[in-house]
């Protein structure tokens, strides 16, 4: 007889097989990180039950398995080669296996080439995120799959990684999407993202296999995959125990039971470099704990108060906090809870609470803020609202006059300012990689059936602290396996947890390199903030004692109801719903697509009584069917029907497909021009839209790679597809155009040769893929290269028309650049006369791709700011960076950096593609420039990720800052106001 | 931002920091660099002090050798093993279209937040960046760094092929040890000898040592490890990739670094063919690529005469390899070169391989991940496992994902053998 283990990284999965190979025996059950221990249970289950134990043959496999197996000597199998081993033998059918595990997703092709894949680093986590999301819609991966049937609409979720989806399906939530339809596109998620990462260019057809919990578990998901994949899957009996399976036909070592449950007595050889314990004592601890109990805020008991009242509701992604103030600002009352997804129920209640509550209440005001302030300020019918930021800030300042410094880390984000004259100098708000921490500690120490405040005590004296990284919660997850094959407990883990989300704050969302340039004075708040652990780690960190008041999770609502006091005039009593008007409070919820324009964006649309309304969902403003006074200045809007007269295609004889992907976004005016000029008939690929990734994801060789490379697929299959073309043309370009300014004029790795991968799984001879490795920048070789390269399609060209083909690309080349400068500089001239603030959006060419910006130049034109390019301020002379300058395009960011930093009523923003290396170095660069000028530096990073709250949150946040800096210096100009979010300037 | 030039007067009065990258080539270069008059000192350090004081000075999305070797050269200073004002540090520059090029500035940056711009850092390059600090290097010294890189390959590839068998364990890395010691002593007396024929003699000096280390000839597959740079030759950049590896029975092979030299050669006059530009510039460079090859083929030839010793492949014949699969203007990072190197394995009889690369690193989406799928079109026998390296990736998966690499290499070796 034969048992195999399969020690995953979230359950343990054993099988006895007799010696015909029948199945005598099977168990399944989640080891809660305990995994030596339950290992241990089965092994003295199985020997008990099959008492002549001397002989079983024994092998272990699972992603948590390899430690287990050096610790008890027992032999170990890979899991995805062992699921091969089973499938050969109860499904010989099977062309393909699909497995999803906790943490890993494997694909098999068994027939034909052979091949196994696993999931990258990045994109871990699947299993762990199907039951995180489950938790976030309150329901069991069971129910979530029962919701998944009922859905109607499905959203565009971000599939790159379980943190990048979180992103976009908690603020799907919070503006009232119906559980159903997320429920469905999570799954959906889950299936581009094992597509995506896991196809390569192979179909993934003939006889499919699914397999592990979230497969066998969940119907919805594998008809998900049925559907996308185009094919009937089959979910064979025992799919949980394959891998299993697998290791006990593997096994052939007869072990002894006895000796390998003693081994499992001992603990795992501790083999990490352990961290400091976060105290050594509880003498320590007191000192803390009574040092921090000091941080108290003045208070109001009277309750028959009856004065006049201010409101501050917070509304953040997973929680409602509200304050209420009294007239001299101290605090009466306060709620923290958890909003269960519906926000606005959980406000209505709050409110009718206090009416109770205090039947003499004077509302003066109400104001909201977070996530959901205009969804809140909409659904009572609230006085004003603001930028999360402002309130934290405003908070910070009432609390502790002299703080310098404000990091606040919520359940999603993180979010710091540093303040320096009275006003703030400098934000940092995390993007999506570092987001989730919070919540990410809640959700593991519930998975560890402990609540937040017991997981964070036994962290507290863990002995040996272990690191866990300071990526990402998908890579910090990755890292508690490993931690556990070397030998950290439960406490260990625990606190190195604590200790990692305070590094993935100071290290990557403030990124300070020495914990003095933060401040004095700091001050720490936000939920996540309340763990002892957390705020220890810390404090251990930056060696420096914080200030966390007591109200360290109602800061938001703190600041928002200081907020309403500030503006209010001290007489007239709140417009908000009175007891009577929260009677006959009715929400509704409803979805619809828009279809005012091409980009059909999904409205979530919130009714309330008495006619008011709240949308979302979408981009632009024409839904809200009011018209901005002033027209936009967006030069990128300018960019895209400059690219847009290309679109026509005639077709001729012989014709060319260009795709409108990365450098193409500038060079098509060239490329075009040439091809026409030369006779062919020229079709450009349409610009993408909410498909055009999703159409050829199954392309992609790198996971890792970013976005505006990752689309390129899917415009080669819609070239690719096109009977009338001869070739598609798309040429690997190492060089760019020498701008000067530089050492060099490079383009990044991945511009330069993307085609070669895109070749790769590029199987057809009509269209032919044209990928030749050209140089624009030596015009002169140009000819002479470009005659050799279409030799293919046209024998017949003459050198001379080569020449004077190629004479008129470049001059349509430079024309375009000319005119896009001329219209940048009549946007900065009008936006001047105007009195508006100029935003230079600077990125790269490619990020004029609606699909890649996700718009975010509108939310910028909707604070009444004029946008232009980084393209606008080419040519500059050769200036000394501190950098190796020897890219053009990133030369260029460095140009519009001293641009900016020359003009008082101009700022910058970049956009950085998730994934883009080279970022780090102009990122830094450009922060620095700007910073030698006083100026903000606002970094925003866009991926797949389609949902804008935190972006529109930073940007909203600059301009607060910009206002109040303003302020400061005595101006009055009106440039400066914040526009709330969805609501159109009067 | 300040920072400090290093000025060539500076070889007299400075301690120089090397950061390690491949153990045995750097510890032949200090050699050379001593045999230069330069007070050289190479890095060792490894583990969590370097990566977490990369980390705190180098930016989140840079990769990881950067985090690395950033990390140990400020972990040196820091240590205050060092006088501050005689001490310089030492870092290479390409200054081709990867980030690596950019590391000196990454380092100056981190040198300054970490207050340290006073340090000043030499340029090691043959490119003409950073005029004002680069490492000054006589005609000698330079040839000599290109015998330390030869000597090196021979080295590490006589020890992968040799250790896995040898009865005597350890004795492999004797010879190795006692080589570099005696290549050091050699330079430093400045041998009258031809280039040439020093090279031929201490080439079949080397092989005559390993030819006499007595083994047991056993069943190991084949594993060759490619890849970026850093994270292929550096074991603290692959987490000791090599050694997992021995101690799962494999041997292992690792392409030679002279390999790298000549292809930032080729790429020269390769880039003139495909763009134009000087001419005079690519015969020049040509003529340089002339000599390199004479020069590894006078060492192979050496190793060929110990028919126990597989000779790896020539630089053309990885060149022919690559351009089935791929363009040789793909020339950032590693470009080619990798997709040449798994290409000549697979077509040599190791179709097991490795390819290394920190997260993220751009030029390996292409000429790494790309091209694995492209060569297993052409070879179903290649079986290739792209390993990211990062700072927070965990060793658990990556030794999970060569597993599985491994099993399908011994199902291959059992079927071979059946």
């Amino acid at each position: 007889m034969r048992l195999g283990l399969d020690v995953g990284s979230t359950t343990i999965k054993a099988v006895v097989l007799d010696d015909q190979g029948q199945i005598v025996y099977r168990t399944y059950t989640r080891h809660k990180s305990q995994v030596k221990e339950k290992t241990r249970e089965i092994l003295t289950e199985v020997s008990a039950r099959f008492g002549d134990e001397k002989k079983l043959a024994v092998a272990i496999t699972g992603s948590a398995g390899l430690g287990v197996s050096e610790l008890s000597k027992i032999d170990f199998v890979q899991e995805v080669y062992a699921d091969s081993l089973a499938a050969k033998r109860l499904v010989p059918k099977a062309d393909v296996l699909i497995e999803l595990g906790g943490e890993d997703a494997k694909v098999v092709f068994l027939t034909g080439l052979k091949d196994a894949r696993m999931n990258g680093t990045c994109a871990g986590d699947t299993g762990a995120f199907i039951d995180q999301m489950a938790s976030l819609l309150k329901v069991s991966t069971e129910e979530l799959n029962d919701l998944a049937k009922a859905a109607t609409t499905r959203y565009v979720i971000a599939s790159r990684c379980g943190v990048f989806a979180k992103s976009d399906v908690q603020p799907l939530l919070n503006q009232g999407a119906k559980r159903e339809d997320v429920a469905s596109s999570i799954l959906y998620s889950v299936v581009n993202q094992t597509v995506a990462g896991l196809a390569q260019g192979r179909k993934l057809k003939g006889q499919v296999v699914y397999l592990g919990g979230p497969l066998t578990f969940l119907s919805e998901l594998r008809k998900a995959f049925d559907d996308v994949l185009g094919i009937e899957g089959l979910l064979p009996e025992d799919s949980l125990y394959f891998a299993a399976i697998g290791a006990a036909l593997y096994a052939n070592t007869i072990v002894d039971f006895k000796e390998k449950i003693e081994l499992f007595q001992q603990n795992f050889a501790s083999t990490y470099e352990a961290l400091p314990p976060l105290f050594e004592n509880q003498a320590q601890y007191d000192a803390f704990v009574k040092r921090h109990q000091k941080a108290q805020v003045l208070r109001c008991l009277d309750i028959d108060y009856d004065g006049f009242v201010h409101l501050g509701i917070d509304c953040g992604s997973t929680t409602l906090k509200t304050v209420l103030l009294s007239e001299d600002g101290r605090i009466l009352d306060s709620t923290y809870a958890p909003n269960d997804t519906n926000p606005v129920e959980m406000a209505v209640s709050v409110l009718k609470d206090l009416y109770q509550k205090y039947p003499n209440l004077k509302l003066a005001s109400v104001t909201s803020t977070g996530y959901g302030e205009q969804l809140i300020k909409q659904a009572l019918n609230g006085d004003d609202s603001l930028v999360e930021t402002m309130a934290h800030y405003r908070a910070a300042v009432e609390f502790e006059p002299e703080c310098d410094f404000v990091i606040d880390i919520g359940g999603q984000d993180i979010k710091c300012f540093k303040i320096a004259d009275g006003s703030i100098s400098d934000i940092f708000l995390n993007e999506a990689c570092s987001s989730g921490c919070g919540s990410f500690l809640a959700t593991f120490s519930e998975a560890l059936d402990l609540s937040p405040a017991q997981f964070s005590r036994l962290a507290l004296f863990a002995k040996q602290p272990v690191m866990l990284g300071s990526r990402c919660t998908v890579f910090m997850n990755s890292l508690v396996k490993q931690a556990q094959r070397d030998g950290a407990t439960l406490a260990d883990i625990a606190a190195g947890l604590a200790i990692s989300v305070v590094k993935n704050a100071l290290y990557k969302v403030i990124r300070t390199t020495n914990p003095k340039e933060l401040g004095a004075h700091i001050l720490v708040q936000g939920g996540t903030f309340a763990s002892d652990a957390v705020l220890r780690a810390f404090e251990l960190e930056l060696n420096l004692e914080v200030t966390r008041p007591e109200i360290a999770g109602l800061m938001g609502a703190y600041g928002a109801a200081l907020y309403g006091k500030d503006n209010w005039d001290h007489k007239s009593l709140s417009n908000a719903l009175s007891v009577h008007e929260l009677d006959g409070f009715t929400h509704s919820r409803t979805t619809s697509r828009c279809g005012l324009c091409e980009n059909h964006c999904l409205l979530t649309i919130n009714r309330f009584a008495g006619d008011r309304l709240y949308l979302s969902g979408n981009r632009c403003e024409r839904p809200l069917a009011k018209k901005p006074t002033q027209p936009a200045l967006d030069l990128t809007v300018y960019k895209r029907q400059l690219l847009a007269e290309y679109q026509n295609y005639v077709p001729k004889q012989i014709n060319v497909g260009l795709p409108l992907v990365l450098n193409f976004f500038e060079t098509l005016p060239f490329w075009h021009t040439f091809f026409t000029e030369l006779g062919f008939g020229v079709c450009v690929s349409s610009p993408s839209d909410g498909t055009t990734y999703a159409s050829g994801q199954a392309d992609v060789l790198s996971d890792t790679a970013c976005y505006p490379a990752k689309i390129v697929h899917g415009h080669i299959r819609q070239l690719a597809s096109d009977e009338s073309l001869a070739a598609i043309f798309y040429p690997c370009m190492p060089y760019n155009i020498d701008e000067g300014g530089g050492e060099n004029h490079y383009n990044c790795p991945v511009v330069a040769t993307y085609p070669e991968a895109v070749a790769v799984n590029y199987q057809k001879s009509h269209p032919l893929l044209l990928y030749p490795y050209i140089g624009l920048h030596q015009p002169k070789k140009f000819v002479q290269q470009m005659s050799v390269v279409l030799k293919k399609l046209q024998p017949k060209l003459h050198k001379r028309d080569l020449q004077k083909a190629a004479d008129k690309a470049y001059k349509a080349y430079d024309d375009y650049l000319a005119k896009v400068q001329k219209e940048g500089q009549r946007i900065i001239e009008e936006a001047r006369s105007q009195g508006r603030h100029i935003i230079v959006l600077a990125g790269r060419p490619y990020h004029l791709d609606e699909q890649v910006n996700h718009g975010i130049s509108r939310l910028i034109t909707k604070q009444n700011a004029a946008v232009v390019t980084e393209d606008c301020f080419l040519f500059g002379e050769k200036q000394k960076h501190q950098v190796l300058n020897q890219w053009t395009y990133h030369n260029r960011l460095y140009n519009a950096a001293l641009a900016v930093g020359q003009s008082e009523d101009m700022d910058l923003v970049q956009l950085v593609s998730f994934g883009c290396g080279l970022d780090a170095i102009t990122g830094d660069e450009v922060k620095e420039i700007l910073q030698r000028h006083n100026k903000l530096y606002t970094q925003l990073k866009i991926d797949e990720i389609v949902n804008l709250g935190a972006i529109e949150i930073r940007i909203r946040s600059l301009f607060a800052a910009l206002a109040k800096k303003q302020r400061k210096g005595g101006k009055q100009n009106a440039i400066y106001r914040v526009y709330p979010a969805n609501e159109i300037h009067p | 931002m300040q920072y400090t030039e290093f000025t060539p007067q500076m070889k007299y009065t400075h301690k120089l920091l090397v950061p390690q990258m491949s153990p045995i080539h750097f510890e032949i270069m200090a050699h050379v660099l001593r045999a230069e008059g330069y007070d050289v000192e190479l890095l060792k350090s490894e583990g969590s002090e370097i990566r977490d004081t990369g980390q705190r000075y180098v930016h989140n999305d840079a990769c990881y050798p950067a985090t690395l070797v950033i990390g140990q050269l400020i972990a040196a200073l820091k240590s205050g093993k060092y006088d501050e004002d005689k001490v310089a540090l030492v870092m290479s520059q390409t200054g081709g279209g990867c980030r690596a090029s950019n590391y000196l500035s990454m380092l100056r940056k981190a040198l300054y937040r970490a207050g340290y711009a006073h340090i000043p850092v030499a340029s090691l390059n043959f490119s003409g960046l950073e005029k004002n600090s680069a490492l000054p290097m006589s005609f000698r010294c330079f040839i000599n760094l290109l015998l330390s890189v030869l000597f090196g390959d021979e080295l590490m590839c006589l020890e992968s092929q040799v250790s896995p068998f040898e009865k005597l364990k350890g004795a492999s890395s004797e010879v190795v040890k006692t080589w570099i010691d005696r290549i050091g002593q050699l330079l430093r007396k400045r041998p009258k000898l031809p280039v040439g024929l020093l090279l031929k003699r201490i080439s079949y000096q080397i092989a005559a040592d390993f030819a006499k280390i007595e083994t047991d000839k056993k069943d190991a597959p084949k594993v060759g490890v490619v890849g970026e740079i850093y994270v292929k030759y550096a074991p603290a950049g692959n987490n000791h990739l090599v050694s997992f590896l021995q101690e799962q029975g494999c041997e292992v092979i690792t392409p030679p670094m002279f390999g790298f030299v000549q292809y930032c050669v080729k790429n020269v006059p390769e880039e003139a063919t495909l763009y134009g530009g000087h001419k005079v510039k690519g015969l020049v460079y040509n003529t340089v690529l002339k000599v390199l090859s004479r020069m590894e083929k006078i060492a192979k030839k050496q190793v060929a005469r110990f028919s126990c010793f597989h000779v790896p492949s020539s630089f053309k014949e990885i060149v022919s390899s690559a351009k089935e699969f791929i363009g040789l203007g793909a020339n950032m990072g590693e470009g080619w070169l990798l997709t040449g190197d798994m290409v000549d394995m697979v077509q040599s009889g190791t179709p097991n391989i490795i390819c290394a690369q920190p997260f993220g690193c751009l030029p390996n989406h292409v000429c790494g991940k790309a091209m694995i799928a492209k060569i297993r079109q052409a070879y179903p026998q290649a079986n290739i496992m792209p390993i990211d390296y990062d700072p927070s990736a965990s060793q658990v998966n990556q030794e999970n994902r060569i597993k599985l690499m491994l099993s399908y290499a011994k199902e291959a070796k059992q079927e071979e053998n059946c």
